[in-house]
């Protein structure tokens, strides 16, 4: 019997050698966008679409194949052809996707959705020369001495001094408390820069707890510390479904203070089911809202819901952005789809470095040579249920 | 006599063993280097040798020793840290790749032997579920320390220090571990040759440990631990002779496989990582170091495999996963299997 | 007075656990097998309960007795593919399996109900009551958690010492040969102790999410790793147990993120609970079986 098992294993493995050795044809993966006529650039994204993160990474992957569907239908010189691969929000799969996506002859891609596989993934960017634009991944390490890898969104060190500065400079709070994830790389690079900035500003900060994965769902100590020590603004810098649970869980103790969240808080409304008047008054840096009232933001939220019957969340919308500004990139650049990856390296180094460019998550965007983007934050106050400006 | 039959078959099953890890190895490299071979499965070899490794030695706790082990990606986590830490602190020092990978693997092997033999005091006094449940607390413990670990080098040495960053490090320090976010720029020195090498070294000790007076000991305590106690067996010392070197070799695949990536968190190393090289060892079967071998990677290939089935590629894995066990352990299952195909059982008895 | 609301979350917290400690250790005592997919059942149970309400708007009650009755038969379904076959299986194999069916059931949900958060809709009203002029409040969702506890608690331990269906239980659970042998459908008996088990995780997920109301396709494997630790720390097999190791356990993490530390409340409460094993090997009130040489 162990033998027919052994034999089986073999035969699974030849299975799996045939199945990647092969370069297998674009037919695999997603085929449920639009063709693309003629040649197209090949773009390669990795993400988590499945798993606890998936939503971050399906989010990234449905904003994408809006923006490549709308392209490949207006024709022109630069169509796309979108594929996006599983990385369970992990380093390791994350390369075996990357991998993948060159086998599959990628030509620019959208790096990876999250911080940490981001970082293992640039890396191979990096070294394979192909040139990179990652929706989210927002933390220092993916861009850091990788000359070809951009970032769509703001570095997380930004968003905690932004945060920070907002707050003393609309005195928006005297006693600060800080609930933040102790085991995410985004929640604790924004938790960072907060606290350097906050003590330069001279904010007062009286409680600072943390949680962590597997400890995510009871936050009555870490509310009570920041009740009992009299905070009147909690700061958020975490992604939205802790920030409910915080929310709801402050609501049963009577604990009413100021909300200051930052663009991770971005979908709470979102969420199905969610109770809006808990966000009532929650302050928050993003750059992106899905209520926003001008036409591009509209018509893209428009087709997301009845695409795929969600409202997107900013991660779709950057990833939206990022097809945006490569299709602009690429045809400033007059680049052709039988270029290989370096020379197209090369252009998108040069062409992302000099141009200047709108979309849904900012106006007048730039980047600077180590990859960093300069956009402005918005801020947003959530008011009977909406984003409202803030300013 | 009827003795000597079954040294010889063990002895040639081991010899089957390491002839089948060098033939995948030259395979491999011939296919490289005829630049046949896929960016996947290249980019999976040196994790599938840790694998490899983390399997065979944790066969060695449960198929060897006899007790289910549910946190073995714990000793995987502290080889990988010290393992790195310390290729980090002598890459100035040593320029070979090779080189300083081994002096890691070294020095996260036997950080990992210690731990391991810490945790083996209390844990292997435990029976059955009460010692699984345990591996697995320490498993998460490990794992809670990891997240909030910080590690410093400077000019005058490592720093560390515990929940927040007070390393205070000099001009032109860094930080090696940064608590939740774990190894960050980690040199790539891991190379599929030394993952080979770490493979068959690690069959070596391992054959050679339950082939030797004590490897009996150890399958008399598993077997039979009153009777193997009635006769003299020091069960204490043996139980922690197998579950020491178990820990120490999964400390040197935690360094292979974190020297492969330029990132690592210690999250990674979670109970869902215990239990798939579980999974690898009960799949390939208990004792049965080829069968750990063989799952470990056709398992870690599997899911790259399926990425056909885009969304329902972990659905499709599950199944697999179920159908499998089925069929491997279902009696009417395996009747019915073994009648469908007698001309070709034969045929194999023939062979091997 | 923080020191009052820290127990009361604590007990509130440890009841969930102890809720789904009761189904790990009711299938553990008469199968023998860690039935890993029984934190997922919880999940389903939870969605169950929130497409009735939030989407069909159905009432309460009748969406909980839906999630227990899809959870009954699925777990039941679970049982009669997945483990039934593997009856004369090592157990180890039957861990697989088990872990199989837990990937294929946060699998299928990522599938059918897609990845997005799904916030769970009160069962009973939001509020709380405030004793002591306002200074300790208690949701009325922690009283009810505590009551449920405790309901379940008593009626499980009256059904298994006086009704036929529980003693047959208790039969199988020491000896199933012997049971066999006496008369006892041995099959059957093992199924609906994963009925129970599975109808009583049905209930978990409507509480858990009624306290903690995000509900995602991983929510049910954390709070299914605690609660068989829980089950553990107080004897596995054991129903009383199940409940006071279910309810320490809560007290101990809700007291060390206050006391100690947040960053390291989970590495204490493992600590504690090897420290517990270490003393008495087989739980606070596990059955001591003398070994016969």
């Amino acid at each position: 019997m162990k033998k027919l098992l052994c034999l089986a294993l073999a035969a699974t493995m030849a299975l799996g050698l045939c199945a990647c050795g092969g370069d297998t044809p674009s037919s695999s993966g997603d085929s449920e966008g639009t063709k693309p006529q003629g040649a197209a650039f090949k773009l390669g994204g990795t993400g988590p679409l499945t798993g606890p993160a998936a939503i971050y990474g399906m989010a990234a992957k449905n904003g994408a194949q809006i923006a490549v569907d709308e392209i490949n239908a207006k024709g022109g010189e630069v169509q796309f052809e979108l594929r996006y691969e599983d990385d369970v929000h992990d380093a390791e799969k994350a390369v075996n996707a990357y991998n993948t996506l060159k086998d599959w002859g990628m030509q620019i891609s959208l790096g990876s959705v999250t911080s940490k596989p981001a970082e293992a993934t640039s890396a191979e960017n990096n070294a394979d020369r192909i040139f990179a634009l990652t929706p989210s991944a927002s933390s220092e390490a993916t861009i850091n001495g990788k000359d070809n890898v951009f970032q769509m969104c703001f570095m997380d060190p930004n968003q905690g001094s932004a945060s920070a500065q907002y707050i003393a400079e609309k005195k928006l709070g005297t006693k600060i408390a800080v609930i933040w994830k102790n085991d995410d790389v985004y929640s604790k690079g924004v938790h960072e820069t907060f606290l350097a900035k906050a003590k330069e500003l001279n904010l007062e900060i009286v409680s600072d707890t943390t949680f962590a994965d597997g400890n995510d769902t009871d936050f009555s100590v870490q509310l009570a510390d920041a009740q009992s020590k009299g905070a009147d603004l909690v700061f958020l810098p975490m992604y939205y479904q802790p920030a409910a649970l915080i929310l709801a869980q402050a609501k049963n103790i009577n604990y009413a203070p100021k909300w200051f969240g930052v663009d991770g808080m971005d979908g709470i409304l979102t969420m199905e089911g969610f109770d809006a008047t808990l966000a009532e008054g929650v302050m928050l840096l993003t750059p992106f809202n899905a209520d926003a009232s001008d036409e591009k933001t509209q018509a893209f939220v428009k087709t997301y819901q009845e695409k795929f019957g969600e409202v997107p969340n900013q991660f779709a919308a950057d990833a939206y952005d990022c097809v945006y500004a490569y299709h602009e990139a690429l045809t400033n650049a007059k680049a052709t789809p039988d270029m290989d990856a370096a020379a197209l390296c090369d252009l998108m180094m040069k062409e992302f470095t000099s141009m200047t460019f709108s979309g849904l998550t900012g106006t007048d965007v730039t980047w600077d040579s180590t990859g960093a983007v300069s956009k402005g934050p918005k801020g947003m106050v959530i008011e009977n249920g909406t984003y409202v400006g803030l300013d | 006599m009827k003795n000597r039959i079954r040294w010889n078959k063990t002895t040639r099953n081991n010899y089957i063993t390491y002839a089948v890890v060098l033939l995948a190895f030259v395979v491999m490299q011939i296919l490289s280097s005829g630049g046949i071979l896929s960016s996947t499965l290249k980019g999976m070899l040196v994790p599938i040798c840790a694998y490899v490794v983390m399997a065979i030695s944790l066969n060695l706790t449960v198929g060897v020793l006899g007790e289910l082990s549910l946190g073995h990606a714990g000793f995987m986590s502290v080889g990988a840290f010290t393992g790195v830490t310390a290729v980090i602190a002598l890459r100035p020092y040593v320029s070979s790749a090779p080189v300083l990978l081994i002096v890691g693997m070294v020095v996260g092997a036997f950080f990992a032997a210690v731990i391991g033999f810490l945790i083996g005091i209390p844990v292997l006094r435990l029976k059955g579920d009460y010692l699984a449940i345990v591996t697995l607390a320490f498993g998460e413990i490990i794992k809670g320390i990891f997240n909030n670990l910080y590690v410093g080098l400077d000019k005058t040495g490592l720093h560390v220090s515990l929940l927040s960053d007070k390393t205070d490090l000099a001009e032109g320090g860094k930080l090696v571990i940064s608590g939740p976010m774990g190894l960050g720029s980690i040199p790539k020195v891991a190379t599929f040759p030394v993952g080979v090498l770490l493979v068959i070294v690690a069959l070596i000790i391992i054959f050679h440990l339950v082939n030797s007076r004590s490897g009996r000991a150890i399958m008399a305590v598993r077997d039979n631990r009153i009777a193997a106690e009635s006769i003299g067996v020091n069960v204490t010392k043996y139980k922690l002779m197998a579950f020491t070197v178990s820990a120490a070799l999964a400390g040197a695949a935690g360094t292979l496989f974190a020297t492969n990536y330029t990132t690592l968190v210690a999250n990674k190393f979670d109970f869902n990582a215990s239990i798939l090289i579980l999974v690898f060892v009960v799949l390939g079967g208990l004792g049965n170091m080829l069968g750990s071998i063989l799952a470990a990677t056709a398992l870690t290939i599997l899911p790259e495999a399926l990425r056909e089935f885009s969304d329902y590629r972990m659905l499709v894995y599950a199944i697999v996963l179920i159908l499998v066990m089925l069929a491997t352990n279902n009696d009417t299952f395996k009747s019915f299997l073994s009648r469908l195909k007698p001309g070709r059982k034969q045929k194999k008895k023939e062979v091997g | 007075m923080t020191f009052l609301t820290f127990l009361i979350s604590g007990i509130s917290l440890g009841s969930i656990y102890a809720i789904i400690a009761l189904g790990y250790t009711m299938v553990y005592g008469i199968a023998k097998m860690l039935n890993f997919a029984h934190g997922d059942v919880i999940m389903v149970g939870a969605y169950i309960c929130f497409y009735a309400t939030s989407r069909f708007n159905l009432p309460a009650v009748v969406g909980v007795l839906l999630a227990v009755v899809v959870c009954t038969i699925l777990g039941i379904i679970i049982e009669r593919l997945a483990y039934k076959p593997l009856r004369a299986a090592p157990l180890l194999a039957v861990l697989i399996t088990a872990i199989g069916v837990s990937y294929f059931l946060q699998n299928a949900a990522l599938l059918l109900w897609s990845s997005s958060p799904k916030v769970f809709p009160p069962v009973i009203s939001n509020g709380n009551l405030s004793l002591f002029g306002g200074q300790l409040n208690i949701p009325y969702i922690t009283l009810v958690t505590i009551l449920a506890c405790i309901v379940i608690m008593i009626v499980l331990v009256w059904f298994t010492s006086k009704t036929k269906m529980g003693k047959a239980m208790r039969a199988c659970s020491e000896d199933k040969g012997a049971a066999q042998l006496m008369g006892i459908n041995v099959n059957g008996t093992i199924s609906l102790t994963f009925a129970i088990g599975s109808g009583l995780a049905a209930i978990a997920g409507v509480l858990l999410c009624s306290a903690y109301p995000t509900l995602v396709p991983t929510t049910g494997a954390m709070p299914g790793i605690k609660a068989f630790t829980a089950a553990v720390f107080g004897g596995i097999g054991s129903i009383p147990g199940a409940m006071i190791g279910g309810i320490l356990l809560g007290i101990i993490e809700i007291f060390t993120k206050a006391y100690i530390s947040t960053q390291l409340s989970d590495p204490i409460v493992f600590a504690v609970l090897i420290l517990v094993l270490i003393v008495r090997p087989a739980g606070l009130l596990g059955k001591q079986i003398r070994e016969k040489v």
